[in-house]
């Protein structure tokens, strides 16, 4: 037992010193000047990607909940994000400052719409469950599309714009004062303060978190309500509690994600986190392996970087891209490919015998 | 759904995940290898100053980043000299912000020196952010809202503002029109049409137009049927609907008023250009259609323009089109006035173009163009009406 | 109460457009047990080889539908030989992904293909629509939807009951392995499902774009997305819960623009849909199977 402990706690660290190995040689890179410039501007959103999968893994990894609606979080934690960036702009000059206030507000805001959703939500199992938590994705994408938000010498002004006639001049801001969000229009005009570093230091936190989570107690509970829940109930665990601490922590870090990446570009709208966010998001926790936050992390990385990397092919860029990720999931996941694969490469094999304890 | 975690497949299905992504990559390059350059007119040296453009190429706006991208690369070859060839590049955003800055990334890489984009008011908003703290001359051929320009000394547009286009049209009705009954459809999670809307309700109020129904909104998600809205205007006895909407969604409203039997006019203003030249729409539904908008295809003087677009795409070019070849003719200007040699650094030829900018008047064909130090462009505003099939001047 | 009947009659005709797609939805998901994202893509390829039979090769309508159908039946059956049945025994995760694979696959090739200007789909029904109709400006289109809605809907319960292809179909959708220790060939009865779900996409296509013409690449992605929601409010699997469910939800869509917030209007039907699911869980004519040991 003991030393099967040792060998996940073993596992863990060895995926934080990855984090760190890769961060720091790419950051070096960058000081040196070697990484091309299309690659440094997507450094930021790989990040907040990577937290996205390693949240969402959470969820339908561990808790084993499939969330079509994790956008929605992002969302969430996006918008309160830049609201309390831009708000405090003059009251706090340091950008550091107000990035971590925002992924904080962010993080905060999330978990409470984590809470709130997760009520219903997991109420319901499997499909149904997916398409509960598509719908309210989208509602949060249509309400965050209403918001009309200022801010003054006052404070902040708020216009929730249901019939969509207000504009900002009803927020009657004050001399001085900005207009941040602006209906359909997004946040525009957004300071950029997010950071590179500031995305790598969020990767780490949130791996903390959700390794920590899934290795405790609560964790096992987690997984336990997942395999079986009427087994988990009979042993007196409350299968809505745990799945609802896993959910709400998924949530929070998202949202923290949301504020990270809604600080990163000068105009954010509530559009761009739909349902097709979410399903990104879901592929790169498919492809990096349920429950697996190392896989995560690479699988997050590498299919962000794709679509930028088949830049060469032009028009057939977005057609070569749905090709890869058919033929990575078939490859992946289908017995016969699989064991044409072991038997190419006797590594593979070696370690599928050493797996399958 | 159930869900089985199995931990023991993880980490192969990730190396031969990443087996698979090398494998399609190559697979995928024997097939299309060769079709990476977006067109140009370099000279055989391959000296050229290099141009980028930026628009979604795929995705559901694809047909608007289409148009501008294939405007800008028309503009490239015409405005080519001997001495001064232009060559461009075109990049896909997918009409994502993240996208769009990611396309900007590369154009920088291949060593553009002014931008000619991006399409859309969201991605051009995050790229001008960019280009202003890099100090990359830009001008946006069709981004509308107020922020793209906004503080942005090296930023400039090729088109009227949001706040102008409502505003103009509204002036127009209050003129042309003052006892119409006006009904308003706008798309309210696109910043291009809540933006009109929102100036021409201000404005129309200011008239004293009669809005009888000013706040019939939909979704691109809710964009297939406008049956409800239309009868909502009906009800209210509405006989002009202003629809600050691009054509793809004013086709549809058209074809269901019609099935309704309901008649009235629809003003719009510059992205419903191209409403004529949808492949299959029946055009006399189209009669009667008013639009703000700057430049008509069926104009004589744009003839030479037109055909050799549709000899080349295929189409017949619109007003994104038409504006955007107006912006690559308004920079060869301005690097001809300012006095640029090719090899010039994007960050020196940023300054000298954005003053030489003020300076040019350019003959486009979407009029007499110039430009003032904030960005704007002013030219003049035209109502068309589309009569027999045809854009005609009212 | 005139202009009410009026919204009435535009909530069916919206209505009917999504269960024709839900219907192919629930088809696929209840007999191969996976959510098919592609589906909607299927529709709008569909749309496309009519469109392209109508204008370019003149053919006359109906025998552009007839072509349509043949190719999508076709497309379906390929693309669940292809990328799905691969997978039959991974899990639904992974087939889930690989349809959004498909899906974003098929939106690129047809814009490769057809390009991303919009064409405008010509109406291929055009009839005098009965007076009493008319007054409530009901189109002719929406009348041959419900209509070919109801049929669609009648002869899948008929082929599901009484047929043995169909008796096969309910018996994978049971118990896939049992099915296959009785001799069902489990491999070939979900290739007919594709088959008859992408068949129906065929003229789902038509139709929705007869209704709304615009016809481009992404044209029937977010139908599709509607659809589905359609078929989990009827309860997904279930045949007469996918009409149901589709109808129900155009006319809370058509009521919600009408009356609260067409800003608001998809925002409702998702919430209606939620409520819906708390108090029956399986969606309104779903069975619910609770959980065994």
């Amino acid at each position: 037992m003991g030393f099967l402990k040792d060998k996940v706690t073993r596992r863990d660290f060895i995926t934080y010193a990855g984090v760190i190995v890769a961060f720091v040689i790419v950051q070096l890179l960058v000081n040196t000047h070697v990484i091309p410039y299309s690659l440094r501007g997507q450094l930021v959103p790989v990040t907040c990607y990577i937290v996205m999968a390693i949240s969402l893994n959470l969820v339908v990894g561990v808790a084993g909940d499939l969330s079509l609606g994790h956008a929605g979080f992002m969302s969430v934690g996006s918008f309160t994000g830049i609201v309390t960036a831009m708000s405090l702009a003059s009251a706090i000059p340091s950008p550091v400052v107000r990035l971590v206030l925002a992924m904080i507000v962010g993080a905060v805001f999330a978990a409470l719409a984590g809470f709130l959703i997760g009520l219903p939500v997991l109420r319901l199992r499997g499909d149904y469950l997916a398409i509960v938590s598509l719908a309210f994705g989208e509602i949060i994408k249509d309400l965050v599309n209403c918001l009309i938000v200022g801010a003054d010498s006052h404070g902040l002004h708020v216009i929730f714009d249901m019939a969509g006639t207000k504009t900002i001049n009803d927020l009657n801001l004050a001399e001085g004062g900005v207009a941040i969000i602006k209906g359909a229009q997004g946040a525009s005009g957004t300071t950029t303060i997010s950071t590179f570093a500031a995305g790598f230091v969020l990767i780490m936190i949130a791996l903390v978190i959700v390794l920590n989570l899934v290795r405790s107690r609560t964790g096992r509970a987690i997984m336990a309500v997942r395999d079986n829940k009427i087994a988990a109930e009979s042993v007196g665990l409350s299968t809505t509690k745990y799945r609802m601490i896993a959910f709400v922590v998924s949530a929070a870090i998202a949202g923290a994600a949301g504020a990270l990446y809604g600080n990163n570009f000068s105009q954010m709208s509530a559009s761009q986190f739909d349902f097709n966010t979410s399903i990104l998001v879901l592929v790169f926790v498919v492809l990096g392996g349920l429950g697996n936050m190392r896989g995560s992390i690479i699988a997050a990385a590498l299919l962000t970087i794709l679509p930028e990397a088949l830049r060469q092919f032009s028009d057939y860029r977005m057609l070569v891209y749905a090709i890869v990720l058919i033929l990575v999931m078939l490859f992946t996941n289908n017995p016969q490919l699989k064991a044409l694969i072991q038997r190419l490469n006797p590594r593979f094999r070696k370690e599928a015998a050493a797996d399958g304890e | 759904m159930s869900i089985n975690m199995n931990p023991a497949m993880n980490r192969r299905s990730l190396i031969a995940g990443v087996a698979g992504l090398g494998a399609a990559g190559i697979l995928a390059g024997c097939s299309n290898g060769g079709s990476s350059d977006g067109g140009s007119a370099a000279s055989s040296d391959g000296a050229a100053f290099k141009l980028g453009t930026i628009g979604p190429l795929t995705g559901d706006t694809a047909t608007y980043g289409v148009s501008v991208t294939n405007g800008v690369e028309m503009g490239a070859e015409d405005f080519s000299t001997k001495d001064f060839p232009l060559t461009v590049k075109k990049e896909d955003s997918q009409g994502k912000p993240e996208t769009a800055v990611n396309a900007y990334g590369t154009l920088r890489d291949w060593g553009m020196q002014a931008l000619v984009g991006p399409t859309l008011t969201g991605t051009s908003v995050s790229v001008a952010e960019k280009c202003q703290s890099d100090r990359v001359f830009m001008i946006a051929p069709v981004a509308t809202a107020a922020d793209v320009t906004a503080d942005k000394d090296c930023v400039f547009r090729g088109c009227f503002t949001d706040p102008n286009q409502g505003k103009n049209a509204a002036k127009w009705l209050a003129k042309n029109k003052p006892d119409a009954k006006i009904a308003i459809i706008y798309q309210s999670d696109d910043a291009y049409s809540q933006g009109i809307c929102t100036a021409f309700t201000e404005e129309a109020k200011a008239d004293k137009l009669n809005l009888v129904k000013p706040d019939l909104a939909f979704k691109t998600d809710t964009a297939t049927d406008f049956k409800v809205q239309l009868g909502q205007a009906q009800d209210a006895g509405a006989d002009l609907v202003f629809c600050p909407l691009y054509y793809t969604p004013a086709s549809v409203i058209l074809k269901q008023a019609s099935d309704m039997g309901y008649k009235f006019t629809m003003m719009g203003c510059d992205g419903m250009d191209g409403l004529l030249s949808i492949k299959g729409f029946d055009t006399s539904l189209a009669e009667g259609v008013l639009m703000t908008t700057a430049f008509s295809a069926d104009d004589p003087a744009n003839a030479e323009f037109v055909k050799a677009y549709k000899d080349k795409y295929g189409d017949t070019p619109d007003q994104f089109a038409a504006t955007a070849y107006d912006c690559v003719h308004a920079v060869a200007e301005a690097c001809k006035k300012a006095g640029l040699s090719l090899d010039t650094a994007a960050e020196d030829a940023c300054d000298q173009l954005v003053k030489a900018f003020t300076e040019i008047t350019v003959d486009g064909l979407t009029g007499s163009l110039t430009w003032t130090s904030d960005g704007e462009v002013s030219k003049e505003a035209k109502v068309f009406e589309i009569q027999g099939g045809k854009y005609v001047a009212v | 109460m005139n202009a009410f009947i009026q919204f009435l009659f535009n909530g069916i005709s919206l209505g009917s457009v999504y269960a024709i797609i839900a219907l192919g939805y629930t088809m696929v998901y209840g007999i191969a047990k996976m959510l098919n994202f592609a589906h909607g893509d299927v529709i709008m390829v569909g749309a496309y080889i009519s469109f392209c039979a109508t204008s370019y090769l003149g053919m006359p309508g109906w025998a552009s539908v007839v072509l349509s159908v043949i190719v999508c039946t076709v497309l379906g059956v390929v693309i669940e030989g292809l990328a799905y049945r691969p997978l039959r025994d991974a899990g639904p995760l992974a087939v889930l992904i690989t349809a959004i694979g498909v899906s974003y696959f098929l939106q690129n090739a047809a814009q490769l293909i057809w390009g991303a200007t919009p064409k405008n789909f010509t109406s291929l029904v055009t009839f005098p629509v009965p007076g009493f109709l008319a007054q409530y400006k009901v189109s002719a289109v929406s009348i041959v939807t419900v209509i070919a809605c109801l049929i669609i809907m009648v002869g899948l319960m008929w082929f599901t009951a009484n047929t043995k292809m169909g008796k096969a179909m309910r018996a994978c959708s049971e118990d896939k392995a049992a099915a296959q220790l009785m001799g069902v060939n489990v491999n070939k009865t979900i290739s007919m499902t594709f088959a008859i779900g992408s068949g129906l996409a065929a003229i789902a296509g038509v139709l929705l774009c007869s209704y709304s013409p615009v016809l481009k690449p992404t044209t029937g992605a977010m139908p599709g997305i509607k659809a589905f929601t359609a078929a989990v409010f009827g309860g997904i699997g279930s045949i007469p819960g996918a009409f149901v469910g589709g109808i129900l939800l155009g006319i809370i869509e058509a009521m919600a623009k009408a009356y609260i917030s067409s800003n608001l209007a998809n925002s409702i039907v998702f919430a209606v849909l939620i409520v819906v699911l708390l108090i029956k869980p399986a969606g309104l004519l779903g069975k619910y199977v609770p959980e065994k040991v």
